[in-house]
């Protein structure tokens, strides 16, 4: 019969297993909804922000010097301030990180030093950043006299990225092959001969990847640079690592603090072009990590 | 590939006569002496006590876990770089303690060479990585000396033909027996005196496996040669002395046609005829 048939397709479930099925769905929908509401909020603060800035965005926008009057006010030394800041940021946290990274990975690695070296590490990136920023005052500012320029400021920044930088270096390294490292040594190479020539060149694109995900979270930084001193009101260009300079994010932070609306609309933009910085960065890196992936599977 | 058989195994290439003539013009080449090799609390190798001839080819054969890759290892200090491994017992290398502690291991690696079973070419051209060993080394000399070298060892490695159009190349773009051999040519390059290959053909398809098995007849002429392998035929193919361990033990050592023939252990005989392993 019919009804016999349907029966024998779908087997009755097992008593007792409908409230764990009920359970398993309800909770799968549970986890559909709250990431409906994670992207929901994000694309309303990109929806408002585009909305508010988007008609401020052009040409003078982007090379025009701050102003007292909104429509004349543009981000210029803020966009240079934050290129000049974190390419110094790279090029300071790059050799330390690596360096480290290459200590701990290749030379110290079961050493109880390394290890305990190695736990710091890991609780210096759950800092909050303004600690770095007022470490960066006392030291950078203070002690070693850098006053509120660039090199201070990226200073701070580096510090703050570091620990990110060792870590994700440190993957890198750990995902290079054991075979390359033995074939090196049987070829009468030192050491560091084996570092240098085999392992780096091959880790390089993850480390470079892993650089440029933790410069553009220092990017976004506001923080640890008001901390230093940054200045917010720059009607000049940073001309040497030693002068006084702007961020995007401190350039927004004080324009959303005006009264008027019409700044608002200039934080809204400067926001757009912090974001389209930002997701450039990103993407550079999706595209290296992407291409060592494809060199590693073929 | 062929598989261990139940048959008396082919030795082609070990005409009788030939052994008994190494014996007295190949002397002594690496002397070991009660080496036992621990990982961690593990011990791996126990009271290993054998001398290798130079010029001559010498197979380590025995079942998985058998302790010869560990071994043979042990002659150019590769087990250093593993962490926890301890050694006993002496290695004599022309007369040279190899582990004592004044000894410079970048210069033993240098002298003697290791191919290994997987091959492990660098991911740069052809040229880079045969000249690789001679640069780390301070023996690239000027650029055309350099070139020389080059092609000299992938000559020696029967490589040449094949790649002298395409030097500049990739090296991950050779087959997987033409990437065996160059990697057998980068360790030639360096000029050293032994030569250890951890089954070097364990993964080619028979005529890659033959290409490197004449490779190795070839190059006995200039080289101790010492190779790993789980192929009988191929020890009894390629190799002038054969080592049978077994647990972490030798059992026994001989002129190859002697181990194949008439070995004088009954485990040695189990293993060679296929009884086990």
């Amino acid at each position: 019969m019919t009804v016999d048939a349907v029966a024998a397709a779908r087997p009755v479930p097992e008593p007792g297993t409908t409230r764990r099925r009920v359970f398993d769905v309800g909770f799968r929908l549970v986890a559909l909804a709250t990431l409906c509401l994670a992207l929901a909020a994000l694309a309303t603060l990109i929806y408002s922000v585009l909305a508010d800035g988007a008609g401020r965005l052009s040409w003078e926008f982007l090379t025009s010097y701050p102003s007292r009057r909104a429509s004349a006010a543009g981000i210029y030394p803020a966009l240079v301030g934050s290129v000049f800041v974190i390419a110094l940021t790279g090029a300071i946290a790059l050799p330390v990180g690596v360096a480290a990274a290459v200590y701990l990975e290749e030379y110290g690695t079961h050493s109880r030093l390394a290890r305990l070296i190695e736990i710091n590490i890991a609780n210096l990136a759950a800092v909050p950043s303004i600690i770095y920023g007022l470490l960066g005052l006392g030291l950078f500012v203070r002690m070693l006299s850098m006053g509120q320029s660039v090199l201070a400021g990226a200073s701070t920044l580096a510090l703050l990225v570091l620990p990110v930088v060792i870590l994700s270096t440190r993957e890198a390294l750990r995902a290079v092959p054991g075979s390359l490292r033995e074939g090196s040594y049987a070829l009468g190479a030192t050491k560091w001969q084996t570092i240098w020539y085999q392992v780096l060149p091959v880790a390089l694109p993850g480390i470079l990847t892993g650089l440029i995900l933790a410069l553009s979270r220092a990017i976004g930084e506001t923080a640890p640079l008001i901390t230093i001193g940054a200045l917010t009101y720059v009607p000049f260009l940073p001309d040497s690592i030693w002068s006084p300079f702007t961020v995007l994010p401190i350039q927004t932070f004080n324009w959303v603090s005006r009264p008027q609306t019409a700044f608002l609309e200039n934080a809204a933009a400067a926001i757009i072009v912090l974001l389209a910085l930002l997701l450039s960065m990103n993407a550079v890196a999706i595209w290296l990590r992407d291409r060592v992936q494809r060199r590693r599977a073929s | 590939m062929s598989t261990t058989g139940t048959g008396t195994p082919r030795l082609s290439l070990t005409v009788p006569g030939r052994a008994e003539q190494a014996e007295s013009q190949h002397p002594v080449k690496i002397a070991v002496e009660r080496l036992n090799f621990y990982y961690g609390q593990k011990r791996a190798l126990e009271n290993i006590t054998i001398d290798l001839r130079a010029n001559v080819v010498s197979a380590f054969i025995g079942p998985s876990g058998c302790g010869k890759s560990t071994f043979l290892r042990t002659l150019n200090r590769m087990n250093d770089i593993i962490p926890g491994t301890r050694v006993e017992g002496t290695v004599r290398i022309d007369g040279v303690d190899i582990y004592d502690p004044a000894l410079d291991v970048v210069g033993l690696r240098r002298r003697v060479g290791m191919v290994f079973q997987k091959s492990n070419p660098f991911p740069k051209s052809i040229t880079e990585n045969v000249a690789y060993g001679l640069r780390v080394n301070g023996l690239a000399g000027s650029r055309a000396e350099l070139a020389e070298r080059v092609e000299q060892s992938l000559r020696a490695a029967a490589l040449w033909d094949e790649v002298k159009d395409r030097l500049d190349e990739s090296a991950l773009a050779l087959s997987g027996g033409q990437q065996q051999r160059l990697c057998i040519a980068r360790a030639l390059a360096v000029r050293p005196k032994v030569l250890l290959m951890d089954e070097p053909a364990s993964a080619l398809d028979p005529i890659a496996t033959q290409h490197i098995e004449e490779l190795i007849y070839d190059l006995k002429k200039d080289y101790t040669i010492v190779i790993v392998t789980h192929n009988m035929q191929q020890a009894a193919r390629v190799s002038d002395y054969t080592a049978f361990f077994w647990l972490g033990k030798l059992v026994e050592y001989d002129r190859t046609e002697r181990i194949f023939t008439a070995p004088a252990e009954k485990l040695t005989e189990d293993y060679v005829t296929g009884r086990f392993g």
